[in-house]
């Protein structure tokens, strides 16, 4: 017996389906329709209310908290970006030989299979009044008083922010340039094109896919964290999602759905944007 | 292409390299600070200087005086990883296989699977956190947090697999068949054997995502915590170097993981290089 082609792949598939369906797909809709349920303390009260959309957009902390996320997010991204690209740049055009390019490579990779929590909270010890850089910077002479802005501060968030996710630059720029066909380069330089011109005018363009999918990355994880807030602003700084994370102890589940609903719907504007500039797609599908 | 290895290289190279070096140390030198720090004295704080060396803090982990239950949101972290490892690298090798051929929905598989991977963690567990409420069933670390974990882990291995399937040449499934391999034979000695190295990525993938996350297991782990959850505890509780400790123990389990899974791919392709070599010479010989 001969099953269709189309049968097998739909069987292939329907196991993953199935799971992103019933813990992604469903859970989602129950949040948009909570985001217009009403609550009592502990209670879900299920009817058909604006209250939660109208008190946020009414708050002027609304505004601050994004304002505060989209700060965060600017800088994380001109950091991680100019990193990234320095990095993937590095290994893909100075490093000659295979083994050297994937070591070093790897090295990068590493710590993403680590665990986030711990990278983040082994910037305490370092950062602190008494920690590593103060230590170190008032040994050498350089400041007679320990730097109090660098840890639970947004500098500290900050750092944190680029030790994380730096990498979700590396890797996708890394891709891209990799595929650069080097005749194209040997052209520019052998038309008489300078280092800079070669790297603003050859490699930067076809690493735009690369830069696009990076950038992704770095605006969801930055603008879906709420822990990282939490700890390294020492409770200072607040961004949508860290607020979210309080009401959601606080058990305010129609509220916390109304705010989620808002940042997904302005992330996805964002991450549209970026997706008409360029074709992310083919990229990830090769 | 590249250069030969004689070539002089230029300045760039240096001064990139030294900036790769500086990124290098940004990586790893808070890990590792903490890490020494972890050998803390009994007496010894949160920052340097050392006040003696021990296995103080490590005992104090197991003996669980100001810390939680470690040893048993250990051990469901670990069955936890492999359960979502497992199921991690079927269902992606299945949809990866799917995904060769067109299928009605394929695109709206793919992007819902985009969608659950930039997803924030913590509105994912809000929406199955309210799922289980309204069925008023418990979430439980081996249900509801294995199925969001699944929703992170499934994307990721389903772009590995598109990578890996990419490069993946045809011919050698048409020479299967060519010979007289059935479906399933060509399937399990043809395609999944020359897929393997990219399979054992996908299991890294699934195996240290699970393992270390903690927004998608916030409001969905139940009553027991899971490791992640754990130290996230610690970290707002314990104000003593156990914290480290618990940092260095999940970080040697997670470097233990990677190197297995490098060290196994390494091997197979060192393996493969040696066969495909003595392919050449008998061939050339004769």
């Amino acid at each position: 017996m001969k099953i269709n082609q189309q049968t097998v792949s739909w069987l292939q598939v329907a196991p993953l389906t199935l799971v992103l369906v019933v813990f992604f797909g469903v859970p989602m809709l129950l949040v948009g329709a909570v985001s217009f349920f009403d609550y009592q303390r502990w209670h879900i009260v299920p009817t058909f209310i604006l209250d939660n959309y109208v008190e946020l957009f009414q708050s002027g902390l609304t505004l601050r908290l994004y304002l505060t996320a989209i700060k965060y997010v600017v800088i994380v991204w001109a950091v991680t970006l100019a990193i990234g690209f320095t990095v993937a740049y590095f290994l893909v055009f100075h490093v000659r030989t295979l083994t050297w390019q994937i070591g070093l490579f790897l090295i990068c990779t590493v710590p993403f299979w680590t665990s986030n929590i711990i990278r983040m909270i082994s910037w305490i010890p370092f950062l602190g009044r008494h920690g590593v850089f103060n230590d170190g910077l008032m040994r050498l002479g350089i400041i007679h008083q320990p730097l109090s802005f660098l840890l639970f501060s947004d500098f500290a968030v900050i750092v944190a922010y680029v030790h994380l996710n730096t990498l979700f630059m590396i890797v996708p720029i890394f891709n891209s340039m990799a595929r650069i066909d080097r005749g194209v380069m040997e052209a520019a330089y052998d038309a008489g094109a300078s280092r800079w011109r070669v790297i603003s005018e050859v490699v930067l363009p076809l690493s735009k896919t690369g830069i696009a999918l990076g950038t992704i990355f770095v605006i969801t994880l930055v603008m879906g964290d709420f822990f990282v807030v939490k700890i390294m602003s020492g409770g200072q700084s607040a961004t949508v999602v860290s607020a979210l994370s309080t009401e959601i102890s606080s058990l305010q589940y129609p509220p916390a759905a109304a705010s989620a609903v808002v940042l997904v719907v302005i992330v996805a504007l964002m991450v549209s944007a970026i997706l008409r500039l360029v074709d992310v797609r083919r990229e990830l599908t090769g | 292409m590249r250069g030969t290895a004689n070539e002089r290289r230029p300045w760039t190279f240096y001064a990139l390299a030294a900036f790769f070096v500086l990124f290098v140390l940004f990586l790893y030198g808070p890990m590792i600070v903490i890490y020494v720090l972890s050998f803390q004295g009994p007496n010894g704080g949160l920052t340097f200087p050392l006040n003696g060396v021990s296995l103080h803090w490590f005992h104090a982990l197991i003996a669980q005086e100001r810390t939680g239950d470690i040893a048993g949101a250990f051990r469901r972290s670990i069955g936890l990883a492999a359960m979502v490892t497992i199921f991690t690298v079927v269902f992606s090798v299945m949809a990866g296989l799917a995904f060769r051929r067109r299928f009605a929905g394929a695109s709206m598989v793919f992007y819902m699977a985009i969608a659950s991977l930039i997803m924030p963690g913590l509105f994912v567990s809000l929406g199955i956190g309210l799922v289980f409420q309204s069925l008023n069933m418990q979430p439980t670390w081996y249900g509801s947090a294995l199925g969001a974990q699944l929703t992170w882990t499934l994307p990721y291995g389903l772009l590995i697999m598109f990578a890996v399937l990419g490069r993946f040449n045809r011919a050698y499934e048409e020479a299967a068949s060519d010979l007289g391999a059935s479906n399933w034979q060509r399937l399990l000695y043809v395609t999944l054997p020359i897929v393997l190295p990219g399979i054992i990525g996908v299991a890294l993938f699934g195996f240290t995502l699970s393992y270390d996350e903690f927004p998608r297991t916030v409001l969905t782990a139940g009553s027991t915590n899971t490791l992640p959850l754990e130290i996230w505890a610690m970290t707002t509780n314990v104000t003593s170097p156990a914290l480290f400790a618990v940092g260095t123990v999940t970080t040697v389990i997670s470097f233990i993981v990677i190197a297995v899974a490098l060290t196994s791919i390494a091997l197979i392709q060192r393996r493969r290089a040696r066969r495909a070599g003595k392919a050449n010479e008998s061939t050339t010989v004769s």
